[in-house]
C-alpha cells in the first residue's frame, strides 16, 4: 500500500474501512462451504440461514452442523458449539471500551464480536479508527456470510448427495483451516490440539456423540496450567495463516486503540 | 426436525450470551494468566477434536473412510501451500468426490 503521510486525517478513516471491507469480503464467502455443510448434514435451509443470522459465529456453526451430521446428541452439539464461542468473550472484554456502553446500540455491537472485527479494531492506531473498523467489519461479514450461507445452502440441495459432492469432508477441512495458523503458533498450541483429538478419539466408543468433544476441552485446561498467559503475548498474524487478509498488512502496530487491553492475547482472522 | 430446530436457536441464544458477557463482565476476570490461556486454548482443544471425531467416527464406533482420509490429506497439502480458506475447502470436497467417483475409496 502506498504510503500517505500527507493525507493523515482522510488517510485515518479510510484505512480501518478499507480493512474491515477487504477481510470482510474475504472471510465472508466461505458462507457458501458453511450453508453447503449444514444442509448436507441434514439441516434445512431457514435452520442454516437461522445459525449464520443468529449465532454468527463460523465455528460454532460448523461444529453444530457436525452435530446434526454424527446424529448423535443434539445437546452435546449445541454445548460443543456454545463452548466454541467462549472466545468471544474474551474479544468482547478487549472491545468494550471501543464499542457503545449502553442501550440497543451495545446489543446489536455485541454481536459484532468475532475474530475478524477484533482483529481489525485492535490492529487501528486510535480509537475512533478502531470503531470504525469494527463497523466496517461487522457490516461486511454479516451482509456476505448470510448471503453465501444462503446461496450454499441451496446449492448444496439441488447439487446433489452430500457424500458424492465430499461435501461431509468440508466439516474437517474447515476446522483445520481453522486452527493452522494457532497450531503454527508454539508447542503448547500443538500439543493440545494432538491431546484433545486422541481424548476425543479414545472416549467416542464410550460416551454419546457430541460428548467426547466437550471432554477434549480438559486438554486446554491442562496446557493453560502448564503453560499460563505471558504477559505480552505476541499479536500473532501468521504468514501462513488460510485467510490472506490483505486488509491489516498494511495496518501500523497496535496503538492507542488497545491501551485498555494489554492483556490481549492473539486475535486472528478467520471464518467468523 | 424440531430437536435441530431447538439446537439451533439453543446455539444462537449461546453465542450472543458469550459476546455480550464479554462486553458487560466486569474487568479483571481474564487477569488470571491461566484463565486467559485457557479462553486461547479452548478452541484449539474443541476444533482438533471435530477434526478427528468427523473423520475417524461414525456414530460411536471409529472407523476409517478412506475418501474422507483422502480429502483430508489434500486440505493439510493446500494449507501447507498457504492456500486460501475456500481453496482448502474445494479441494477438500473435490479430493474425496473424484475418489469416490472413480470407486476408488
Amino acid at each position: 500500500m502506498t504510503d500517505v503521510d500527507d493525507r493523515p486525517a482522510q488517510e485515518t478513516r479510510a484505512r480501518p474501512v478499507r480493512n474491515g471491507v477487504a477481510l470482510g469480503l474475504a472471510v465472508g464467502v466461505s458462507g457458501i462451504a458453511f450453508g453447503a455443510a449444514a444442509v448436507g448434514s441434514g439441516m434445512t435451509v431457514a435452520q442454516a440461514c437461522a445459525l449464520s443470522l443468529f449465532a454468527f459465529t463460523g465455528a460454532s456453526q460448523f461444529a453444530l452442523a457436525g452435530a446434526v451430521a454424527a446424529g448423535g446428541s443434539l445437546i452435546g452439539g449445541a454445548a460443543g458449539a456454545i463452548l466454541l464461542g467462549s472466545r468471544n468473550a474474551l474479544y468482547g472484554l478487549r472491545l468494550a471500551d471501543l464499542l457503545p456502553r449502553r442501550g440497543a446500540r451495545k446489543l446489536v455491537a455485541a454481536h459484532g464480536v468475532i475474530d475478524e472485527t477484533t482483529a481489525v479494531s485492535l490492529a487501528q492506531p486510535d480509537a475512533a479508527a478502531a470503531r470504525l473498523g469494527f463497523l466496517a467489519t461487522f457490516v461486511t461479514i454479516y451482509v456476505v456470510w448470510n448471503l453465501t450461507t444462503l446461496i450454499g445452502a441451496f446449492g448444496a440441495g439441488r447439487l446433489g448427495s452430500p457424500q458424492a459432492l465430499g461435501i461431509d469432508v468440508v466439516g474437517p477441512a474447515a476446522f483445520l483451516a481453522l486452527i493452522w495458523p494457532r497450531l503454527r503458533a508454539g508447542r503448547t498450541e500443538r500439543a493440545v490440539g494432538l491431546a484433545g483429538a486422541v481424548i476425543a478419539l479414545a472416549a467416542t466408543p464410550f460416551l454419546p456423540t457430541g460428548v467426547p468433544v466437550i471432554l477434549a476441552a480438559t486438554a486446554a485446561v491442562a496446557g493453560a496450567v502448564l503453560s499460563p498467559a505471558q504477559d505480552a503475548p505476541p499479536v500473532s498474524r501468521q504468514p501462513g495463516s488460510p485467510q490472506p487478509g490483505p486488509a491489516l498488512s498494511d495496518s501500523p502496530q497496535p496503538g492507542p486503540a488497545q491501551a485498555g487491553s494489554r492483556q490481549s492475547g492473539s486475535a486472528q482472522p478467520e471464518v467468523p | 426436525m424440531t430437536g435441530i430446530w431447538v439446537a439451533v436457536l439453543a446455539t444462537a441464544a449461546g453465542c450472543y450470551a458469550l459476546k455480550l458477557a464479554g462486553l458487560i463482565v466486569p474487568r479483571g476476570v481474564l487477569g488470571n494468566p491461566r484463565v486467559r490461556r485457557f479462553a486461547e486454548l479452548v478452541p484449539i482443544a474443541l476444533l482438533a477434536a471435530l477434526v478427528a471425531v468427523q473423520t475417524f467416527a461414525a456414530g460411536q464406533s471409529l472407523t476409517i473412510d478412506p475418501a474422507r482420509l483422502a480429502g483430508l490429506g489434500a486440505a493439510v497439502a493446500a494449507l501447507l501451500l498457504r492456500a486460501p480458506f475456500l481453496v482448502v475447502i474445494v479441494v477438500t470436497a473435490g479430493t474425496a468426490a473424484v475418489l469416490r467417483a472413480l470407486g476408488v475409496a
